[in-house]
């Protein structure tokens, strides 16, 4: 269902049911905060090893063109598609992927490692789905056709590690496949896909999950029938993830779960409910799980020499990271100048501890403020637009990275146990990179209907005109599914007919054989 | 390079990392600012439109009561009445809805009345053809005073007490 694209003229003065402020598009301002962004994310290129940027060049050069060109494609596919796009998100994403770059190759020059060319490559790949995103989807609620659809697509992305030959098992987590020489991380795209179930489900059934059912004390018990498919969706994810043992994933779609119940529902209880669930979760998985143990002790005795010595398992990388962040201090050792490279994965899970070490304090929270902005324009284009499902599916997809990035940035400040997720934008891994610019991409395609002004007052005959159009194109598509299904029947029919025919010859040979 | 150069470049590198954000912070303020308007005009809570004026000075004070039915005035399904819970009413095509409408017009999904205190909220979930109420398309939930027409693709309704 399609709205007929509304003519931006101003709301009547005055008029109290439709006086929401008129949107400016600020596409001008976006451009200018991408200048900012542009300069920040290649400046940290140059600035990790100003020599080497010098002398060979190539790799600066790469992330410089990717990044600019990248975000000016965007930006003009934002121009013709979604003229009141968010002008804030785009900016904030290009900043944070830079300085991710600048980071891997920082790395990079010290390990000897080529992850940073692999990241610009999926930066590159992140931005054209983001484009593509943006030209077909020229309406998000068109999504909401697949609600039934990203659930199944979600099942088979997770259950396809898991399958002989396809899946590749790295550090005791089975949530690769590779194709080729190439690794990929299906469950990164089923978290979007997952969003979409949940919202285009709550969306329809909210009002029946709060209402109907049991009553037990203050608290209103939904129905089993009305949460079943939720519950599928869960359990698929969770079950899944068990076999996988991704201990990460798990709490990030169980958070994502009771996240989008509670946006959809309003009640308090879910995150009671669900904060006891991941406690019972939690212990259940230590008894029964040796790695998850491991990671409860490497949390809580940290500083412990026989933990931190362990093998397999210790608290080295926790407390590496943390003495790489102390050394960072306010101001942080200077981009280049910092060891990051002793932490391990210091590209990927460990990149904030990284960017600790070498933008200090003052560096990092202005990275994490970078984030909460982003998210609070997620929230923003959840709240202004006038749909349920774009709401929930907006609100979703901020709450994907408000969790992966309490999951991880906990994990490495010793807040909660570590479990391994990406920083959006910022880590090592294509996959991660390219789901995190499709999420960009759709909060984009949602902010741009909260923003866009609607048509209020009696309809005008252009709108009128454009309704019969679209009402005439829904009644020719009805007669051509009819004439489709007619034909079918028809068919049917005659193979039937056919069939009984074919029977009767058969019988009445028979019946002459016997004769 | 020399020292100078290195240390200017790492703490203008912060520098500008803040100037970024302050930026961004200091050109949304407005578009944060969601109805400031709105609230400044005090209890303009969507009943009281240009139209009906005398409605809205004739109840000042919302009915204690919710209303309790809800009729259709024009449209396919005119002269049907509803009564009203305390749950929430959705009203469209679909058979699922609470209140459906044989109306061509009126989306599957299309508005969804639901009670806040004493009184009852419409909102447009983001139909076709909109929800007007006052001949204004409804872009936010606003709360109905009883005896008000909307209107719903072609069917004019409004609420009784």
């Amino acid at each position: 269902m399609t709205t007929p694209a509304a003519a931006p003229t101003a709301p009547t003065a005055g008029s109290s049911a439709s006086s929401a402020p008129v949107q400016r598009r600020r596409r001008l301002t976006e451009l200018l905060l991408l200048v900012v962004a542009w300069t920040i994310g290649i400046g940290a290129n140059i600035l990790v090893d100003p020599e080497q940027a010098s002398s060979e060049p190539a790799h600066v050069y790469r992330s410089a063109a990717v990044l600019i060109g990248g975000s000016l494609l965007l930006h003009l596919v934002l121009w013709f598609r979604a003229r009141y796009a968010d002008p804030y998100i785009l900016p904030i994403v290009v900043t944070l992927n830079g300085l991710g770059i600048a980071m891997i190759h920082r790395i990079d020059l010290l390990m000897d490692s080529s992850a940073g060319t692999n990241q610009v490559l999926w930066t590159a790949i992140g931005i054209t789905a983001a484009a593509l995103v943006l030209l077909f989807l020229r309406d998000h609620r068109r999504l909401r056709q697949f609600t039934y659809i990203s659930l199944v697509v979600s099942a088979l992305l997770l259950v396809l590690p898991l399958l002989p030959g396809l899946g590749t098992e790295i550090n005791g987590a089975r949530i690769w496949i590779s194709i080729g020489a190439r690794t990929f991380q299906p469950g990164e795209i089923a978290k979007i896909t997952l969003a979409i179930f949940f919202a285009g489900y709550l969306s329809t059934n909210r009002d029946v999950i709060l209402l109907a059912g049991p009553k037990v004390g203050p608290v209103r018990l939904p129905r089993f029938r009305d949460l079943a498919p939720m519950f599928a969706a869960w359990l698929v994810s969770i079950g899944v993830l068990v076999f996988q043992r991704d201990l990460g994933t798990a709490i990030l779609f169980f958070g994502l779960f009771v996240a989008m119940i509670y946006l959809a529902t309003g009640r308090l209880s879910w995150i009671v409910l669900g904060l006891l669930f991941v406690a019972a979760g939690g212990v259940v998985a230590s008894q029964t799980f040796g790695h998850v143990a491991a990671r409860l002790d490497a949390w809580w005795h940290a500083f412990d020499p026989a933990i931190y010595d362990a093998p397999v398992g210790g608290s080295r990388q926790i407390v590496q990271g943390i003495f790489g962040m102390a050394s960072g201090g306010l101001f942080g050792q200077g981009l280049g100048q910092g060891r990051p490279d002793l932490v391990s994965y210091s590209n990927s899970d460990m990149i904030i501890t990284a960017f600790g070490e070498e933008l200090g304090l003052i560096g990092l929270s202005a990275i994490l403020l970078m984030f909460f902005l982003l998210i609070s324009r997620g929230f923003r284009a959840a709240l202004g637009t006038p749909d349920g499902f774009g709401k929930l599916l907006a609100g979703g997809l901020a709450s994907i990275m408000v969790i992966q990035l309490f999951v991880v940035i906990g994990g490495v400040t010793r807040v909660i146990p570590l479990t391994g997720l990406t920083t959006p934008f910022m880590s090592a891994g294509g996959s991660s990179l390219l789901s995190n610019w499709i999420v960009a991409a759709l909060l984009l395609a949602i902010s741009h209907s909260a923003r866009r002004p609607v048509v209020t007052g009696p309809a005008s005959a252009e709108d009128i005109a454009e309704f019969e159009a679209h009402e005439r194109e829904e009644q020719e598509r009805a007669e051509l599914h009819e004439t489709e299904r007619a034909e079918r029947a028809e068919r049917r029919r005659q193979r039937q007919q056919a069939a009984e025919a074919r029977k009767a010859t058969a019988e009445s040979k028979s019946s002459e054989a016997q004769s | 390079m020399s020292e100078l150069t290195v240390t200017l470049l790492r703490y203008g590198f912060l520098a500008l990392l803040w100037v970024f954000i302050v930026a961004i912070v200091m050109s949304q303020g407005r578009d944060l600012a969601v109805d400031r308007r709105r609230r400044n005009k005090g209890g303009g809570s969507g009943a009281a439109a240009p139209q009906a004026p005398q409605q809205a000075a004739a109840a000042p004070q919302p009915p204690r009561q919710l209303p309790q039915s809800l009729v259709v005035l024009q449209g396919p399904t005119s002269g049907r009445t509803y009564q009203l819970g305390a749950a929430p009413v959705l009203m469209g095509r679909s058979p699922e809805s609470t209140v459906p409408l044989e109306d061509d017009y009126a989306s599957g999904r299309h508005a969804r009345l639901f009670p806040q205190g004493s009184r009852w909220f419409l909102e447009d979930l983001g139909s076709t053809n909109g929800t007007y109420v006052n001949e204004q398309r409804l872009t936010r939930a606003v709360a109905l005073e009883v005896g008000q027409p909307f209107r719903v693709g072609k069917s004019v309704m409004e609420l009784r007490s």
